[in-house]
């Protein structure tokens, strides 16, 4: 009985927190931007008025789409929840955790990467096949960014599972790790902003199809559809954000009910410190944006290789 | 050039010219005469026509010509202005044609789209034309005329449009891609075509001034302006200096309101907030002031034929001096974040170009034009009484891209800041309005005003009643959507809302 109020609960807490606040964390994005726009900006819980009228709407289908189209945002959400309930919340035990699960979070993310493409290229429209393009060519360039980043990881804790990883790394001492930290928060902070479609890899709130990336993979898909979306999208955000705040906050000696809460602000900051990027920079020209994933790439692979030096 | 070359009829702004002494010359000697000036540095400001008697069709160009003993030497010069003096005089060419002539544009590229527009509203056929294809009506002929279009098993083609996914105008652009570069963009427009020429035959009467103002939305002084120049010209009425100078204010006041709003959206369309969030709101500033001269926002009322509807009272134009001074210092600050941004530089620099020539050979005009190194600015070349007073100076920019165009702009709104400061200072006395007078019948007359984009011309010809028997009119538009299709050239298909932004063409006033 103990044990599941120590581990499981807090766990599944977590997980709970996460589905339950991710439209939270977004609307939180984009009140920092428009305080930075001198706007007051939509209210917290706007996002949860949006996906629940998106819920409560038909859908519409092109008759040039298959089933593929139809099943993507059901995948698309599946994939994003589970690979979500297999990442830890800093201190705090993942729902799921097993070893080697860094490699199916990974592998879950690119179906659901897969899928959408898939379907994009199912609409048979020109923009987009477009998007598609795009989202292959800079997936395709993050995927072994991201593994290597999780790699090293592994390497320094001597643990395969996110949830070990992260509690080994909390109890290694701060000043030893830090050569690694550095370049993997780099590299990761990389992956968070190309997996969200943040700037400046992407523009979010762009109205402009042929600039976008994965707002155009998914202009056919109306209601509950894209709620599903939205909402994977949402979770996959506070994915990168957990995972940003696992490596980034060691949060070691504090009670686990302590954990949580600080794991949340931990997400509310980086939340935060993203809407002030977005708003204090351009856009990357779309063309350069493989030269910021490259750099990352550079950055995972130094965290990597001086893994070796910490013991 | 010392003497009126042969078969050109001088023309001036604010005089018209009857139709009887515009004698028809040979087409060669039209053609060649065309060529020539063009050479010398002239420019193609308008080319139509209009039919004549039995089976006869009369060609007409309108021309604007250096005057200046140096032609091509002395580019820096003439940018300062030679205490008023015209550096430019107007002057118009005849011909007779049937219903077909050797094409001009494989010689004048800059005929390019009047001759499309000759074949398409008379049915005369410019023989030779590289690209004969209608301007506005593709829906409406008979034989579907085949777009550019790219063979290959690695390339794609991009449609966009008519109708867009933001709040603006509808055209259909045709992008042929190889990944994402761009070989080639074709615009095709037409969609807001609202047979407004058509409309003016039999004008004027009460609401043709309405008409006018709603050529282009966004340009409603440059468009009204233009047209009440043409018929005070054919009836022979001058208007007070008080109402010159209310008229340059609203000119001016409708730049500002639109170039801070394009800096605005050009930062926007990068994601660069806080330019974007800024200029947003300093726009609905400058239309307020707009709004507090003649209740509306975009300008309506402040143009009537023979003065102005509104005057701008000795309390208001102090009160819309201190307004000026404010909007000024805000807008310095969020463009100078801009400017300031290396991220959004990386953007601009390189975006679009259009290299001099280019714009040179398309005969590109105004704000675009000038960005690409194109001197041409009608409150220097053609000035009205207020621009005599307190004149421009147009300022160059060479390089043609979007960071160009978009310095262009900035410079623009702080030339008009500093106009709008003198003139409102201390306005001219006089009347507000003079009495419409009879329009002379069998005539032609002319009006040019350089709007925020660039130069709006207008053209009458009335009939033996003196009534419009063909009204012509050229949006800055007509001659820069070319432009636009020559930037995109080998461009990244992403930067194409970017670059439309930084040119940000009218629809309305190319459909007419």
């Amino acid at each position: 009985m103990s044990e599941v109020l120590t581990t499981l609960l807090p766990s599944l807490v977590s997980l709970a927190l996460a589905l339950g606040l991710a439209l939270w964390m977004l609307g939180l994005l984009a009140r920092t931007k428009a305080r930075f726009a001198g706007r007051a900006g939509a209210p917290l819980m706007q996002r949860y008025r949006d996906v629940f009228k998106l819920l409560g709407k038909g859908a519409v289908y092109s008759r040039t789409t298959s089933a593929i189209f139809k099943a993507s945002p059901i995948v698309a959400l599946a994939t994003t929840l589970v690979a979500l309930s297999m990442v830890p919340l800093g201190e705090v035990e993942a729902a799921v955790h097993f070893d080697g699960d860094l490699f199916v979070v990974a592998g879950l993310l690119a179906l659901g990467r897969f899928i959408t493409m898939l379907a994009a290229l199912d609409t048979g429209s020109p923009f987009e096949g477009m998007g598609a393009s795009r989202e292959a060519h800079f997936g395709a360039l993050l995927e072994p960014v991201f593994l290597i980043s999780l790699l090293a990881l592994a390497r320094l804790t001597g643990a395969s599972s996110l949830t070990d990883m992260m509690q080994a790394l909390h109890r290694m001492d701060a000043a030893s790790t830090l050569p690694v930290v550095v370049p993997l928060v780099a590299a990761l902070g990389v992956a968070y902003l190309v997996e969200n479609s943040r700037m400046p890899v992407d523009d979010p709130t762009t109205h402009l199809e042929l600039t976008m990336i994965h707002e155009v993979m998914i202009l056919d898909h109306c209601g509950p559809d894209l709620a599903f979306i939205e909402y994977a999208a949402a979770l996959k955000q506070w994915l990168f954000a957990a995972l940003l705040v696992g490596v980034v906050l060691p949060i070691a000696s504090v009670p686990v009910w302590a954990s949580v809460a600080v794991g949340v602000a931990g997400i509310a900051v980086v939340t935060v410190a993203v809407g002030v990027v977005e708003s204090s920079m351009a856009r990357l020209r779309l063309l350069n944006v493989p030269g910021l994933i490259l750099g990352a790439g550079a950055a995972s692979v130094v965290a990597f290789l001086l893994t070796g030096m910490v013991h | 050039m010392k003497h009126t070359p042969t078969g050109l009829h001088p023309l001036s702004l604010g005089g018209s010219v009857p139709l009887a002494s515009l004698e028809p010359v040979a087409f060669s000697q039209f053609s060649s005469t065309l060529e020539d000036m063009v050479e010398a540095g002239g420019r193609l400001l308008s080319l139509f026509a209009r039919p004549g008697a039995d089976s006869e069709n009369l060609l007409y160009a309108l021309l604007a010509r250096r005057t200046g003993t140096d032609t091509e030497a002395s580019d820096h010069s003439r940018t300062t202005l030679n205490g008023g003096e015209h550096a430019f005089a107007l002057g118009i060419l005849c011909t007779q044609v049937t219903d077909g002539y050797p094409a001009l544009t494989p010689a004048l590229p800059a005929a390019h789209l009047f001759e499309r527009d000759i074949f398409e509203r008379h049915g005369i056929t410019p023989e030779g034309h590289p690209w004969l294809r209608p301007v506005r009506q593709w829906a409406e002929q008979e034989v579907p005329w085949p777009m550019h279009a790219l063979e290959g098993d690695e390339v794609h083609e991009v449609r966009v449009g008519p109708v867009h996914a933001g709040v603006i105008e509808p055209g259909h652009f045709r992008f042929q891609c190889h990944g994402e570069r761009v070989f080639r963009l074709e615009i095709a427009l037409g969609y807001q075509h609202r047979g407004l020429l058509a409309d003016m035959v039999g004008a004027p009467h009460k609401r043709t001034i309405h008409r006018m103002e709603t050529v282009a939305g966004d340009t409603c002084v440059g468009h009204s302006w233009a047209y009440a120049q043409t018929i005070e010209a054919l009836s022979d009425v001058t208007p007070s200096p008080r109402a010159e100078a209310i008229r340059a204010c609203g000119l001016e006041l409708e730049r500002l309101a639109n170039h801070i709003g394009d800096l605005g959206a050009m930062a926007g369309d990068v994601g660069f907030l806080p330019t974007a969030s800024y200029c947003g709101g300093l726009r609905g500033d400058v239309l307020n002031l707009s709004a507090a001269i003649c209740g509306s926002r975009l300008g309506h009322g402040v143009i009537r034929v023979g003065g102005v509807g509104f005057d701008i009272e000795d309390e208001l134009a102090s009160t819309m001096r201190e307004k000026l001074a404010a909007i000024r210092t805000a807008a310095a600050r969020a463009n100078t974040l801009l400017w300031a941004s290396p991220s959004a530089m990386g953007r601009f620099e390189g975006t679009g170009t259009v290299p001099t020539d280019v714009a040179r050979t398309f005969g590109l005009v105004g704000m675009a034009g000038r960005a690409s190194g194109v001197d041409v600015d009608a409150r220097r070349d053609f000035p009205t009484a207020a621009y005599r007073m307190h004149p421009v100076r147009p300022w160059l920019k060479q390089h043609g891209d979007v960071y160009a165009r978009g310095r262009m702009r900035w410079r623009e709104i702080e030339a008009s800041f500093d106009f709008l400061e003198q003139v409102l200072e201390r306005l001219p006395e006089g009347e507000l309005r003079i009495a419409e007078a009879e329009v002379a019948a069998d005539s032609l007359a002319v009006g040019i005003v350089e709007g925020w984009r660039g130069e709006v011309v207008h053209l009458a010809v009335t009939d033996a009643h003196g009534q419009l028997a063909s009204y012509e009119i050229v949006d800055p538009s007509f001659h820069n959507w070319i432009g636009m299709e020559m930037a995109l050239r080998g461009m990244e298909i992403s930067d194409f809302p970017l670059c439309n932004k930084s040119f940000n063409l009218s629809y309305a006033g190319h459909d007419l």
